[in-house]
């Protein structure tokens, strides 16, 4: 295997960390203002995230620089070419990364309500739009010849990549409410349980539409494996469904999370070896060969990430494990 | 406006903003976990209230510090994109190192010690603040070995149409980054340490919680004071080594426009840009000279003849940066610098002789000695990205060549503006909160007892 190849698995699996780990924090973020009837129970809400959002988000920081040391032309493409898209998600991470510290640092509702509707917003456009920039990638934008992006902010949106948005979207949803049925007590819980079957309900058709779609906008079903994947993906939704329904949110949780996983491996696997596929034509796409760093670059950078990335997932897990116990109003930060 | 310009203006004041907190959380990371440290060793109560009302400056603070650095990450790919492309190869591979050996490390930590407070041994607890501490200064580390990329290139070759790495070792022992380096995280504990002396002095005149700020400006006096000293010295050394690897940008910060042998120090100077000339200075004799190379004698090369050096090499241009606000804020920069060495001296020798508590003057110099740390930090990235100027990386690629062809001039402005506008506000938001809790105090570093719980009790802190 070369080591283009090793940087694109990578690649892919910083971001399954992202959008596994911080897809129920974006989830726990949008149902915070629906789930929390009272300021104790929405400090108890974020407080389930509040160790470990920061970390997940790192996740995201390290695929940047992972794109931008193994794949520069794609991260100068991508980049620039998704400017708008990208400036919003920008905001959102910021209002929503300061909202987590600030909500409780002052007494007055209005203050608090304000920085709860901030984690909500920030949360619900992130979740939204990598849904819709993990589908652009796969349908195709418009690169020319010299990889540089010629359309605008409003190519971007279309049926299908709307279809990828709220599938993302309500799949966080989801994965946000089954991880508040774990980590709340009470009351909470069954309101957790009860939005994450309501979630689910709509969440089945979005994934149908988004099938159908991917299969007649995309070239991901002409691969044998990445749509075996895929159709995994979405079964292991229905899977997650049933697991609700017979009360096992631990085992509802494990499933959606495999949702997650199988879905980004499915999007990456329909890709390669491209890295953006070009509209225009076939040829100008950007491929894990024609815009990788070089070969020494590449071997350098595999020698640090192969280390550390094992090292992290020790210290991370680690904390998953000390604050693994349901969150009660006795230990509350935020 | 040119994409060219509005990209420029962006990328200044997401740096400039986002360097506003960067270096205190440097400092204060290092003052709190001492403090916690002596907690520990002490079992002293009065070092864990310390460590919990700086800490809960510290993290209204670094919360500021890191969603501005995602814009900046994400900052090369969106405006900068050819500079992307050229230097990718090199230029990513600190930007991914610095995520996985040092941000996980700072952001993972930081969450173990904010919510592990009842949660783990006492020792652990401390540890997670070092590593915290530690995890902040080694990603200054690698953005530094990036940055000294820019200002001056090694271990690289031009092949395929960019520039490609050849020696990693290279690029970690620029000898650029040993100077830059420890200049900026000694000028980040300077930060925390002026923050520190400066509430503390805040609170010593109202004469609240003496027991707490006292021990919090004996710490911060002593830090502050070794932090000064040495980030003068490694600047004076920085300097040197700059007169050999970007004589530019030196002969710019002395607006040193004709070669001179013995070169005269300009302390001041109204300089003409258009004229290439200083048209008033006040000089020291020979002081340039032993400045850039500890000899009264040395030739130091001027402006007009790096630019012909410069035209020889690179073909005709202007090379001259802007030379009359990179003197000013070489000058301002040694200017608060200096300052503070002298109020720390000051500070500490009254607190060694037990008065300084007496003397509210002084005390109110320190409280008003907060912002010049602040404006040394921006005065001297300043100068040492504007100097840099018409490069982006020194003697490779050029600003002009560097911006991304792709996006528009509406985009940048609708962004530059978007950016300014939540930049803004929440500069507003985090300095009042930082205020109401420096008012607050250590006494109540929490709002526990305020909050409706339907009756219960509710705890922030523990």
């Amino acid at each position: 295997m070369d080591l283009n190849i090793l940087w694109f698995i990578l690649v892919t699996v910083l971001f399954i960390g992202f959008f596994f780990l911080e897809g129920f924090d974006y989830g726990v973020g949008i149902l915070l203002p629906f789930l929390g009837k009272n300021d104790t129970e929405r400090r108890i809400i974020i407080n389930t995230i509040g160790p470990v959002w920061d970390g997940n988000e790192v996740w995201l920081i390290t695929a940047g620089g992972a794109v931008f040391a193994a794949f520069p032309n794609w991260y100068a493409t991508l980049f620039s070419g998704f400017y708008l898209a990208l400036f919003l998600i920008l905001l959102a991470l910021i209002v929503r990364g300061v909202a987590f510290e600030f909500r409780s640092s002052d007494r007055s509702p209005a203050w608090r309500k304000f920085w709860d509707n901030m984690i909500f917003l920030g949360s619900f456009i992130s979740a939204l739009l990598w849904g819709v920039a993990v589908t652009n990638l796969l349908q195709g934008v418009p690169i020319d010849g010299n990889m540089q992006y010629v359309g605008g902010f409003f190519d971007l949106i279309s049926p299908y990549t709307l279809a990828g948005g709220l599938t993302t979207l309500l799949v966080f949803m989801l994965h946000g409410a089954l991880f508040l049925s774990l980590k709340t007590e009470g009351e909470l819980v069954e309101r957790a349980r009860a939005v994450a079957t309501k979630i689910s309900l709509v969440a089945v058709p979005v994934v149908l539409l988004l099938a159908v779609l991917t299969y007649l906008k995309t070239d991901l079903f002409a691969k044998a494996g990445a749509a075996a994947v895929f159709l995994l993906s979405a079964g292991c939704l229905l899977i997650a469904i049933l697991m609700l329904r017979k009360g096992r949110e631990g085992w509802a949780f494990i499933c959606n999370s495999l949702t997650i996983v199988l879905f980004t491996v499915s999007m990456f696997w329909a890709m390669f070896p491209r890295l953006m596929v070009s509209s225009l034509q076939p040829d100008w796409s950007l491929t894990i060969y024609n815009a990788s760093s070089s070969p020494y670059t590449l071997k350098i950078m595999t020698f640090i990430a192969l280390t550390m990335v094992p090292i992290i997932l020790l210290y991370q897990g680690w904390t998953y494990w000390v604050f693994r116990h349901r969150v009660t109003e006795k230990h509350l930060h935020y | 406006m040119s994409e060219l310009l509005l990209a420029r203006w962006q990328f200044g004041i997401t740096s400039v903003y986002h360097f506003l907190f960067v270096p205190l959380t440097l400092g204060l990371s290092v003052l709190v976990a001492i403090m916690e440290t002596m907690y520990v060793r002490t079992g002293n109560e009065i070092y864990k209230k310390m460590t919990k009302f700086w800490g809960k400056l510290f993290l209204i603070n670094f919360a500021m510090g890191v969603v501005t650095g995602i814009v900046q990450e994400f900052h090369f790919g969106m405006n900068w994109s050819e500079y992307s492309r050229f230097v990718g190869d090199i230029f990513g591979a600190p930007l991914a190192i610095e995520a996985l050996l040092a941000f996980f490390i700072e952001s993972v930590f930081l969450g173990v010690w904010v919510f592990g407070w009842d949660k783990l041994p006492k020792q652990l607890h401390a540890l997670s603040i070092w590593l915290v501490a530690i995890g902040g200064n080694l990603s200054a580390l690698w953005i530094l070995i990036a940055n000294s990329f820019m200002q001056a290139p090694v271990g690289y070759a031009i092949r395929n149409g960019r520039a490609e790495m050849t020696d990693f070792f290279a690029l970690i022992t620029n000898p650029h980054v040993f100077y830059q380096f420890p200049h900026t995280v000694l000028g980040g504990f300077a930060t925390g340490a002026f923050f520190v002396i400066g509430i503390s002095a805040y609170k010593l005149l109202r004469k609240k919680d003496l027991e707490v700020f006292r021990k919090s400006m004996q710490i911060g006096l002593i830090f502050g004071l070794i932090s000064v000293f040495l980030v003068a010295n490694v600047g004076h050394l920085q300097g040197q080594h700059l007169v050999e690897t970007q004589p530019m940008k030196m002969a710019a910060a002395e607006a040193h426009w004709e070669t001179a042998k013995p070169a005269p120090f300009a302390v001041l100077a109204v300089v003409d840009e258009q004229n290439q000339r200083n048209s008033f200075e006040i000089t020291i004799p020979r002081l340039l000279s032993f400045l850039s190379y500890n000899n009264f004698s040395s030739e130091v090369k001027g402006l007009k003849d790096l630019q012909a050096e410069a035209e020889a090499q690179y073909g005709p241009g202007n090379y001259i940066p802007p030379v009359s606000s990179i003197f000013w804020s070489f000058r301002i920069m040694v200017g608060a610098g200096t300052c503070m060495i002298f109020i720390a001296l000051v500070g500490l020798y009254l607190w060694k002789k037990g008065t300084l508590e007496t003397k509210p003057l002084v005390l109110k110099a320190l409280l008003w000695s907060i912002p010049l740390p602040y404006i040394a930090n921006s005065t001297g990235w300043f100068m040492a990205e504007v100097g840099r100027q018409p490069w982006i990386v020194y003697g490779l690629q050029r600003v002009e060549q560097a911006v991304s062809p792709s996006v528009s001039a509406g985009e940048i402005l609708v962004s530059l503006i978007g950016f300014t506008i939540i930049y803004g506000v929440l500069a507003i938001v985090d300095v009042y909160l930082l205020v109401k809790f420096i008012k607050q105090g250590p006494e109540q570093p929490t709002l526990s007892n305020h909050l409706e719980s339907n009756g219960k009790g509710v705890s922030l802190w523990t």
